[in-house]
């Protein structure tokens, strides 16, 4: 069903820190081993290693030059479904194929409804969705469903596979739908922002901004230089002084 | 976004085929055809044949095309349903429609209703085609009240221009077909160069700041793409055109889609047969001609807010 879910509850999302992501791809590559075998299994992946390879990929990393001069700075941008609240992509979807859940708000597709108009790919303003083009159907990132409630996994696992392999920790899982959770308190702690809200999505995932730059060093107790080398020393040292300085 | 060809033949072959049965569904209603069998036979075949060669030909670009009557069941939400609901739905009262002018030799009164009917069906499947597109806030160039508009005009141009054609070929031709034409005509060159203005001088609201929520760091640029090679997104919503092949073919669009068919119909006025059936017939296929450049254009021009994120300066 296409109509949306009546707002409330749980919106489970991801929030990513631009401040510590450095940009390894190692969230849209372990993305992509999970998925592949995973809730929309098998993920395309054609000349993998060659010059044309084509793929599905549910998380891409983008790295963008933000500010201008020496205060400019490199800031890698992962970028996946965002899980919005009131998204177009499930609205324009003529079969019901797309659909956004009401217990946790993941937005999924139903491989065996989906007749691949690609229309919800042309509503969606972040380039979520992807093309399958072996299996004729829509293909976008699922939260890790079959993670995130798989009993059959650690309880420390149950995380996203891009939230579980991150080096830097710099994704974070959880309910932003409540205040309370750590997710909630670290999106009001750092300034999280949404994506394109002009748009009036209403996006769940959260963007931490990079924290502002440090020109000068903070104080760790010690000298801020070494003293001075001190003049005088042995009759042995002032000989070789001499001798060096011949 | 990428121009596909499937899409670009189904809105202009159904929004022709729709724009004829609207006229006759009018023209009979106010009395100004009578019910010729062989006029509604080959009206008949071409309007109705353009419509489901449209539709067929746009399940052409699914994916799973023996899945399409799902597309049936989301009218509440998606104007891609409700346009597969309207575009069915108008084929009962046009068929019975035709079944009326050609077997039972009536289209005045209550089968001149029913063409009312079959009108207001073909007008509001071809609204529901521009929704599809005029309803995607991710597209600014579509997302616009122009669109729906140019949309109808342009569909009531083909079609008029279709039925000035066959009017001419079965001897039934009537000073308001031309009339229609050049009120449609006039009309959608007026909102077309609105529609190119309109494009031309706005960016959508959204930019890569808003993007990527770096506003605060001040201006933000791509610096590394996420893949090597292109990917579906860039594909689909990339597709980029040069300006100077889009000024020549909006050039193109408008000779053959405006200036030639309103120099042909008003030539065609007060012309013989010899000069006025070939008249009719050129200035209805320079149209079909030129809303087929007409409807690559919407979509070749057309960028999509996602290329913000592949280094586009603005969409």
């Amino acid at each position: 069903m296409t109509a949306l879910p009546p707002p409330g509850g749980r919106k489970l999302g991801l929030v990513i820190d631009l401040d510590t992501c450095v940009g390894c791809h190692a969230c849209a590559v372990n993305c992509k081993e999970w998925n592949t075998g995973g809730h929309a299994a098998p993920l395309p992946d054609h000349d993998p290693y060659g010059a044309g390879a084509t793929g599905v990929w549910f998380n891409r990393v983008h790295t963008f030059e933000a500010g201008e001069g020496a205060a400019a700075r490199t800031v890698h941008f992962p970028r996946s479904c965002l899980h919005c609240e009131t998204p177009d992509c499930v609205r324009v979807c003529p079969t019901g194929a797309s659909y956004k859940r009401a217990e946790d708000g993941i937005v999924l597709v139903n491989e065996d409804l989906c007749i691949g108009c690609k229309l919800c790919s042309w509503a969606c303003p972040y380039g979520a969705r992807e093309y399958d083009h072996d299996a004729g159907v829509m293909k976008k990132c699922t939260l890790c469903i079959d993670r995130i409630y798989n009993e059959n996994l650690e309880e420390i696992d149950r995380v996203p596979a891009c939230v579980a392999t991150c080096p830097a920790s710099a994704r974070h899982f959880g309910d932003l739908g409540d205040p309370d959770s750590a997710v909630s308190r670290l999106v009001a702690a750092r300034g999280g922002v949404a994506l394109m809200p002009e748009l009036g999505y209403a996006p769940v995932n959260r963007y931490l901004p990079p924290r502002p730059r440090r020109d000068t060093p903070g104080c760790t107790g010690a000298p801020a230089a070494l003293p001075e080398a001190a003049s005088g020393g042995g009759r042995f040292l002032r000989w070789i002084d001499a001798m060096l300085s011949r | 976004m990428h121009p596909a060809y499937s899409v670009i033949f189904f809105t202009t072959a159904s929004g022709a085929g729709y724009g004829l049965l609207a006229m006759l569904g009018t023209f009979a209603a106010f009395g100004l055809v009578p019910p010729d069998p062989w006029f509604g036979a080959v009206a008949f075949a071409l309007a109705l044949g353009a419509i489901a060669f449209g539709l067929v030909s746009s399940t052409f670009h699914l994916g799973h095309p023996e899945r399409a009557w799902r597309a049936y069941s989301q009218w509440r939400t998606s104007w891609l349903s409700r346009e597969g609901v309207a575009a069915t739905l108008t084929f009962v009262p046009a068929g019975l429609f035709a079944f009326g002018w050609m077997f039972v030799g009536e289209n005045g009164g209550i089968w001149g209703a029913l063409g009312l009917v079959v009108a207001a069906a073909a007008a509001a499947t071809v609204y529901c085609t521009a929704m599809i597109y005029a309803a995607l806030k991710t597209i600014r160039a579509w997302n616009h009240g122009i669109v729906t508009r140019l949309y109808l005009a342009l569909a009531v141009l083909t079609g008029s221009l279709w039925y000035n054609a066959l009017a001419w070929l079965f001897g039934h031709v009537s000073p308001f077909a031309p009339l229609v034409v050049i009120i449609a005509l006039s009309y959608g060159f007026w909102l077309k160069r609105r529609y190119w203005m309109y494009i031309d001088g706005t960016h959508a609201a959204s930019t890569v700041a808003t993007a990527t929520g770096l506003a605060g760091l001040g201006p933000v640029r791509l610096l590394d793409a996420p893949n090597t090679q292109e990917n579906f997104v860039q594909e689909e919503m990339g597709y980029r055109i040069a300006r100077a092949h889009a000024t020549k073919l909006r050039r193109y669009a408008f000779f053959l889609l405006f200036a030639i068919p309103a120099a042909l119909v008003l030539i065609g006025m007060e012309a013989s047969l010899w000069l006025g059936l070939p008249c009719a017939v050129l200035a209805a296929l320079s149209a079909s001609f030129g809303v087929v450049i007409e409807r690559w254009l919407f979509f070749a021009e057309a960028k999509h807010v996602v290329t913000l994120y592949y280094g586009a300066d603005a969409a």
